[in-house]
C-alpha cells in the first residue's frame, strides 16, 4: 500500500538561526492557539553555537528514555558537531524537545489541523527557505504494527516520575490538540 | 494577566548586594508603552539632575520593548537607557539579538541597576532564580570570550549574556555593551556598567509570554512577515542598493557599497571621495567580503540578515553587526580587509563602532599636526593602520594618551589643548557624529541633527528617499503603494522634489512634519521594541503608523488608536527632552557643527529652528510649553520647571482659560 509520509528538509546553509520557527511553532500549539510564545515548548528548535557557525534546525522525533551510547563528533566542512546536534529524540540527556513545566517529551505533528495547513508553521515563517516541506509517497508493506508493550514501558516510566495524575492529565491535553 | 509585557520589574541594588522583584503600573504601560519610554519616565522620577553619570545613584535600565518576545517579527530590542558619561545628558542605545525576548520569558521586563558593587560582579538570572556572582575571573576578558565562559559555567548553551569588554571596565566614555551580534553602543553605557562593576549579564527563561487577542494578533504579524517577503522580492527602483531594502541594513550581504563610501566622509570626517568606488575597488572588496564572511544571521525572529559570522585570524570568528563593516575603513583611508580586522577587535575590547573610529581618526590627525607628538606616543607606527591598532590598545587601557583618547573627541580636544579643540569638527552635544560632510545644507537634516534627543542622526533618520527621483513616472510609481505615510500630504514631499532645490526644499511647514514622522516612528520603536529596519529607517517598510495601533492593542489588551499612539510617542519625545533640559541642555547646544554643510544659511537655520520649536509646542527656547505638557498629561514635569525658573511663570496658562 501507498503512504504519504511528511518531511521537513534541513538545509543548514540556508539558516539565519532567527528562531522564528521556535517562536510559531511554539504559539501554533499554544492553548488556545496563538495565546503565547515560547521557544522552550517549541517541537522544533535551532541548535546554535553563532561563534563556532553552527546553527541546525533539528524538529523534535521520538522521546527515548535513556540516553544512547552515540556520543560520536562529526567534522564537516571543518566545523565539529555532537551527535547530539543533529538528533531529533526527545531524550533525557538534554533539555531539548521537553516541556518546561511538566518535562514530558514534545514530538512535532508536523502541525496537524482542521482543515490541514499547507505547510507546517516553521516552514512557512522561514522566509530563508532553511527548512523545505515535502510529502513524499512511499510503498509500504502493511499498517505497521503497534507495539503496545513499548507504550506501555514509556508510560510507567512517565507515571513512576510524575505520578498518573500529571500523565493522565498531560494525555487528555495532548489528545484535545 | 498582563499582556505582552510580565509586568515585572528586577531592582538590583549593588552597593547593597539586593535584588528584588517589584511589579509594576499598567497605568504606565498606558501612558508610555515600555522600554525607552518608561525607562525615561523612571530616569525623571528617580535620579535628580545633579546626579553624576558615574554615581551609585545613577541607574542603568536594561528593558525589552513592550513586544519583544512576542510573534511581531523583529521585535526582539532591548533599550538601555542612562546618563552619559560624554554628554552628561540622558542616552539611550538599543540593542537586537536574543536577549530581551529572553528576559521576557525569564519573567521580567526591565532590570534595573543602581549603586556599585565593590568587586567585579555577574548577574544570572535564570527564571526565578537570580544571582549576583563573582566575576573576578573575568576581568579583561573580551565580551564575547565572556559570555562563552559564563555560558559553560551556568551549565546552558542556551542562556543569552550581555557583557562589556575591557573599555567598559575602564569606563571609556563609549565602550558598548555586547551581545553576540548586537550591541548597544552609543553615549558611553558600557562605561557606566563599568563603574557599577558588572562584567555582564546572563539570562535565561522558560516562561510564557501571552497576548490578549491572539487570533487577531497572530493573523496581523503573518501580514507584517508577508509584507516583508514582498519587499526581498520588490526592492525598491531607482535608489542605490543599500537603500532598496529593509532591514538595518543587510550590509553584509551587499557588495555595493558605492552610497557610503561616496556619501560619508573619510579620516576624521574630512574628505568626500566621490570617485573612490571603481569596478577594481568592488571586485577587490568582494572577494575580502565572501572570504571573511561564514554566514548571514539575524536577531531573534527576524528573516532579515543584517548581521554576520566573519571570519578573523586573531579570534577566530566574531559577529559583525550591520554597519561597523566601514566606518574604521573609512576612518583609517583604508580598506575592507582592515576594517573587518579592527572592527572585530573592537567588539571583544566593547567599543561603539561609530565613535571609536573618529576618535583613533582624530588621534592620528593631532599627531600629523604636531599637536601630539612622539612624547605624547612613544614608538608610534608609520602607517595609518597600524596606529589604530596602537591608539585602540592604549585607549582600553587607557594607558597614557588613550587615558585621554578614553573621554571622546569633545573632551580629549579640551583636554589637550594646544590648538586640538580646533580638530573637533565633527561632534553635536559633545557626541560624535556620523562622518557626512556635504555641499549644501538640508533642511530636514539640519533639524534632526539640531534636535534629536538621541543626539545621533542614525537613529532619528527614516523612511523619506534620500534624493529626488529622475521622472514624474518614476515619482508616481513611488508613491503609488506608500502606505507608510501618515496621510497623502506626505506623498507631495516626492512628487515635487525637483533636483537642486536645496536649502528651500521642501517648506519650512513640510519639513517640520517630515522630521516630526519620522521622530515619531522611532520613538514607538524604541518603546515596543521592534527593530528600527523593519519600521522607522528604511524606505516602505512592514510597520507604521496605521498598522502598530491595532498591533500593539491586539498585544496587550490596550484600547489604543493612531491618535492615542500619536499621543502616547509625543509624550515620550517631550518627557526625554524634558529629562535633558532638566540637566542642563540649552537652545545653543542645538547645532550642527560649522563645517558640516559647506554652504549654511544662518537665517533660514534659525527659522527652522523656531518654527519647529513652535510646530512640537515649544517655547522660543525649545522648552515644550506648559500647555503641551498639559496635554500631555505631564503637568508634574511642569510645576518642577516652573520651580526651577526653567519654565517662566508668565508662560503660565491664564487662570481665565476655562472661559475661552
Amino acid at each position: 500500500m501507498k503512504k504519504v509520509k511528511k518531511l521537513i528538509k534541513i538545509d543548514v546553509d540556508k539558516c539565519n538561526g532567527c528562531r522564528a520557527c521556535e517562536a510559531i511553532c511554539s504559539a501554533f500549539h499554544a492553548e488556545p492557539k496563538y495565546s503565547s510564545s515560547n521557544p522552550d515548548r517549541s517541537r522544533i528548535r535551532v541548535v546554535h553555537d553563532p561563534l563556532r557557525d553552527i546553527f541546525v534546525p533539528v524538529y523534535a522525533g521520538e522521546y527515548t528514555d535513556s540516553e544512547c551510547n552515540g556520543k560520536n563528533v562529526y567534522t564537516v566542512d571543518g566545523k565539529t558537531y555532537d551527535e547530539c546536534d543533529f538528533c531529533r529524540a526527545s531524550c533525557p540527556s538534554r533539555k531539548l524537545f521537553r516541556d518546561p513545566d511538566s518535562n514530558l517529551p514534545l514530538k512535532c505533528d508536523m502541525c496537524e489541523d482542521e482543515p490541514p495547513l499547507k505547510e507546517p508553521k516553521c516552514v512557512e515563517w522561514c522566509i530563508n527557505d532553511a527548512l523545505i516541506y515535502e510529502e513524499v509517497e512511499e510503498e509500504v508493506e502493511e499498517e505497521e504494527p503497534t507495539r503496545p508493550l513499548e507504550i506501555e514501558v514509556g508510560l510507567e516510566a512517565l507515571v513512576k516520575q510524575h505520578g498518573v495524575k500529571v500523565v493522565m492529565d498531560t494525555l487528555s491535553r495532548l489528545g484535545k490538540s | 494577566m498582563r499582556y505582552a509585557e510580565t509586568g515585572v520589574n528586577l531592582e538590583i541594588d549593588l552597593s547593597r548586594g539586593s535584588i528584588e522583584r517589584e511589579g509594576t503600573d499598567p497605568r504606565l504601560t498606558a501612558l508610555h508603552l515600555g522600554g525607552l519610554g518608561t525607562n525615561t519616565k523612571m530616569l525623571w522620577d528617580r535620579v535628580p539632575s545633579e546626579v553624576e553619570p558615574f554615581s551609585p545613584e545613577n541607574l542603568l535600565i536594561f528593558s525589552a520593548g513592550l513586544l519583544a518576545g512576542t510573534l511581531a517579527p523583529g521585535a526582539n530590542r532591548m533599550i538601555v537607557s542612562t546618563f552619559s558619561p560624554q554628554t552628561l545628558l540622558s542616552a539611550y542605545s538599543v540593542m537586537g539579538g536574543f536577549w530581551a525576548p529572553e528576559l521576557k520569558h525569564a519573567g521580567y521586563d526591565k532590570v534595573v541597576i543602581r549603586g556599585k558593587s565593590p568587586k567585579l560582579v555577574y548577574l544570572w538570572i535564570n527564571n526565578d532564580k537570580v544571582e549576583i556572582r563573582d566575576a573576578s575571573h573575568l576581568r579583561g576578558k573580551g565580551a564575547l570570550e565572556t559570555a562563552e565562559i559564563i555560558r559553560r559555567e551556568v551549565k546552558d548553551k542556551e542562556a543569552q549574556v550581555l557583557a562589556i569588554g575591557l573599555a567598559g571596565e575602564n569606563k571609556v566614555h563609549y565602550a558598548s555593551i555586547e551581545h553576540g551580534r548586537s550591541s548597544a553602543s552609543r553615549g558611553g553605557i558600557g562605561g557606566i556598567m563599568g563603574d557599577k562593576g558588572i562584567k555582564a549579564i546572563a539570562v535565561r527563561g522558560t516562561k510564557d509570554i501571552n497576548v490578549a487577542r491572539p487570533a487577531e494578533f497572530n493573523e496581523l504579524c503573518n501580514d507584517i512577515l508577508k509584507y516583508i517577503q514582498f519587499r526581498n522580492d520588490n526592492p525598491i527602483k531607482n535608489v542605490p542598493p543599500i537603500l532598496a531594502g529593509l532591514g538595518s541594513p543587510q550590509e553584509m550581504k551587499l557588495h555595493d557599497e558605492a552610497w557610503h563610501t561616496s556619501s560619508f566622509a573619510w579620516g576624521n570626517a574630512r574628505i568626500r571621495r566621490s570617485d573612490y568606488w571603481t569596478k577594481e575597488i568592488e571586485a577587490k572588496w568582494k572577494v575580502v567580503q565572501d572570504n571573511k564572511v561564514e554566514r548571514l544571521i539575524s536577531c531573534y525572529n527576524c528573516p532579515m540578515k543584517c548581521g554576520a559570522v566573519v571570519e578573523h585570524e586573531k579570534l577566530g570568528r566574531y559577529l559583525m553587526k550591520c554597519y561597523s563593516k566601514l566606518t574604521y575603513t573609512m576612518a583609517a583611508d583604508s580598506d575592507l580587509a582592515f576594517g573587518l580586522n579592527i572592527a572585530g577587535l573592537g567588539q571583544e575590547y566593547g567599543v561603539d563602532g561609530y565613535t571609536t573610529p573618529q576618535v583613533l581618526a582624530f588621534g592620528v590627525e593631532l599627531y600629523e599636526a604636531g599637536i601630539l607628538t612622539d612624547q605624547d606616543l612613544p614608538g608610534f607606527p608609520a602607517t595609518t593602520e597600524e596606529r589604530f591598532f596602537y591608539l585602540l590598545e592604549k585607549i582600553v587601557r587607557r594607558e597614557g594618551i588613550g587615558d585621554v583618547l578614553a573621554n571622546g573627541v569633545y573632551w580629549a580636544a579640551r583636554q589637550i589643548g594646544r590648538g586640538a579643540e580646533a580638530y573637533d569638527h565633527n561632534t553635536i552635544k559633545k557626541h560624535e557624529q556620523i562622518p557626512i560632510k556635504l555641499g549644501i545644507m538640508n533642511p530636514i537634516y539640519y533639524l534632526m541633527w539640531a534636535t534629536g534627543e538621541k543626539i545621533n542622526i542614525t537613529q532619528i533618520e527614516g523612511q523619506i528617499p534620500q534624493a529626488p527621483f529622475a521622472t514624474k513616472e518614476d515619482k508616481e510609481e513611488f508613491v503609488r503603494d506608500w502606505i507608510q505615510v501618515p496621510n497623502d500630504k506626505f506623498k507631495d514631499f516626492v512628487l515635487n522634489w525637483e533636483p537642486r532645490t536645496l536649502p528651500h526644499y521642501p517648506s519650512i511647514e513640510a519639513t517640520c512634519e517630515i522630521v516630526d514622522w519620522q521622530e515619531m516612528m522611532h520613538y514607538i520603536d524604541d518603546s515596543v521594541g521592534t527593530c528600527a529596519g523593519l519600521s522607522s529607517f528604511p524606505i516602505k517598510p512592514p510597520y507604521h503608523i496605521h498598522n502598530f495601533p491595532r498591533i500593539i492593542s491586539a498585544a496587550t489588551g490596550m484600547d489604543l488608536d493612531e491618535e492615542g499612539l500619536k499621543k502616547i510617542a509625543r509624550r515620550n519625545r517631550n518627557l526625554l527632552r524634558c529629562l535633558n533640559i532638566r540637566r542642563g541642555m540649552k537652545k545653543a547646544d542645538e547645532k550642527p557643527p560649522e563645517d558640516h554643510w559647506k554652504r549654511r544659511f544662518p537665517e533660514l537655520e534659525s527659522k527652522l529652528l523656531d518654527e519647529y520649536y513652535k510646530f512640537k509646542g515649544w517655547n522660543n527656547e525649545g522648552v515644550p510649553t506648559k500647555e503641551t505638557l498639559h496635554e500631555l498629561g505631564l503637568d508634574y514635569v511642569a510645576e518642577e520647571f516652573e520651580l526651577k525658573g526653567i519654565l517662566k511663570e508668565e508662560e503660565r496658562v491664564p487662570e481665565t482659560q476655562g472661559v475661552r
